[in-house]
């Protein structure tokens, strides 16, 4: 079983690596989200920085449901994944290794990019620390949640909207929970509290999206 | 329960609860608004506004309530492979999502006087309108699928996992500091609110659900004619192949 997860968790890795433009245009997608704000908002550095922590999150939750169909399309469309399911282990096992190997190859990227961008946006200096501390305990939650989404729609020609319309209001306790985090920490408040309650949501996605995201796939091969 | 499994038996029912369901539920809203406009007390601190909470609170009673029913509908579905129960699950989504919009819009309108805006973004305000979104969601799922069955059973999947947002919507004025105010008629120590302002709530509350359980098993037949008819058309499209038309 581990030798299965270790093998289907270094293919996807490689394949977006080798792939390499679909992985590169999330991040452009991400840098180019992030620099739309401050065309809109103004130059103001004073306003940028006030809304600095929640324009990266929001940005990398966009990039990320971007890139959420390639973890079972191409799969769906050269039927490896009807070999997922009569692989001698648990569904579940599978979509867990491929909503990490969607973390590595679409939500690293953008964490090690992020505190650039947060140069860019008058992000206070203290506060980086805890904005890739925050992504990084937060951004999990997306993938998995991302993965059920991807299981719910995969098998619908024109899935990419209804995706949105499902996982967006998913994601709002990570969105609000990661905000929180920086914002504490621009204001020298208390995090713990925060980051204790990003963390849960996401092990609590993490533990319980891969089976609803099995139940999902295994209804849409049937 | 599977009793009611079978359509034909359900039909027959439904037919004999309607006509109930609809008159007694229409007395209950004359009682209950009447009670809530004209008869309840003045409310100390809010005033006259203060009665839009007779169409407030049963309506964000029921979009939580549509939303749990839709759900346990969902279980019943994947558990059970209940057909009704599919049904049953789609016909509460949009009848639901009705009582969420219009939660919120009075609500909105109930809080420009009281705390002088009609929007804030708080846990209770932002969780019930992912309610909606969710609701959404539900139905969006049903019409993106041609396949009936499939569709069925990747809604019941969302309608449960969406079932985590009504316990947030439910604590969230514990959780969070917020302007709305915390639970009052169903507490631990009971209800914090005074009898002659509780009972048109209460009443309204009935009517709600009566409308509500009388437009569920309207919806409910006329999707059961609805796939009966599919299926007939079917079959005769089966039969034009053959040559028999």
């Amino acid at each position: 079983m581990l030798f299965i997860f270790l093998t289907v968790l270094k293919r996807d890795v490689l394949l977006s690596w080798r792939q390499g433009s679909a992985g590169f245009m999330v991040v452009a997608f991400f840098i180019i989200v992030t620099s739309l704000f401050p065309f809109a908002v103004g130059p103001d550095k004073v306003a940028l920085a006030k809304i600095s922590a929640g324009i990266i999150w929001v940005a990398a939750l966009l990039s990320c449901l971007l890139s959420l169909d390639r973890i079972f399309h191409a799969d769906y469309e050269d039927g490896s994944l009807d070999q997922y399911l009569l692989a001698p282990c648990p569904l579940e096992v599978i979509i867990f290794a491929k909503s990490l190997a969607h973390w590595v190859t679409a939500n690293l990227p953008l964490i090690i990019i992020a505190p650039a961008l947060g140069i860019t946006l008058n992000l206070p200096t203290h506060a980086y620390g805890m904005l890739i501390f925050s992504m990084m305990i937060g951004t999990p939650a997306l993938s998995f949640i991302g993965a059920l989404g991807a299981a719910l729609t995969v098998t619908l020609k024109r899935g990419g909207v209804l995706l949105s319309l499902l996982i967006l209001p998913l994601y709002v306790p990570v969105l609000i929970f990661g905000v929180l985090c920086v914002e504490a920490a621009i204001a020298g408040t208390q995090v713990s509290s925060h980051m204790m309650l990003l963390a849960g949501v996401s092990l609590f996605s993490v533990a319980l999206a891969p089976w609803a995201a099995a139940a999902a796939i295994r209804v849409g091969l049937e | 329960m599977h009793k009611f499994a079978n359509p034909a038996r359900f039909m027959r029912i439904a037919k004999k609860i309607v006509p109930w369901s609809f008159s007694l539920g229409f007395i209950c809203l004359a009682i209950g608004l009447y009670g809530g406009l004209f008869v309840a007390p003045e409310d100390e601190e809010m005033g006259e506004a203060g009665r839009i909470m007779y169409v407030h609170i049963p309506a964000s009673y029921m979009a939580m309530a549509g939303y749990i029913a839709m759900g346990i509908s969902s279980v019943m579905s994947v558990v059970w492979k209940h057909p009704l129960a599919d049904l049953t699950a789609r016909a509460c989504a949009p009848v639901g999502a009705v009582f969420t919009c219009l939660a919120l819009f009075t609500g909105s309108l109930w809080g420009k006087p009281m705390w002088g805006t009609y929007w804030e973004w708080d846990g209770r305000m932002t969780s019930v309108l992912f309610l909606l979104f969710l609701y959404l969601g539900y139905m969006a799922v049903w019409n993106a699928m041609e396949d009936r069955t499939r569709a069925a059973k990747i809604a019941s999947i969302v309608a449960i996992v969406g079932v985590i947002n009504v316990f947030v919507i439910k604590f969230s004025v514990e959780w969070w500091y917020s302007l709305h105010q915390p639970a009052s008629i169903i507490t631990s120590e009971g209800s914090k609110i005074t009898m002659d302002i509780l009972w048109p709530v209460l009443v309204m509350i009935i009517a709600y659900k009566l409308f509500f359980i009388t437009i569920v098993l309207w919806r409910t037949q006329s999707l059961i004619m609805e796939r009966k008819s599919e299926k007939l058309e079917g079959r005769i499209s089966a039969l034009r192949e053959k040559g028999y038309y």
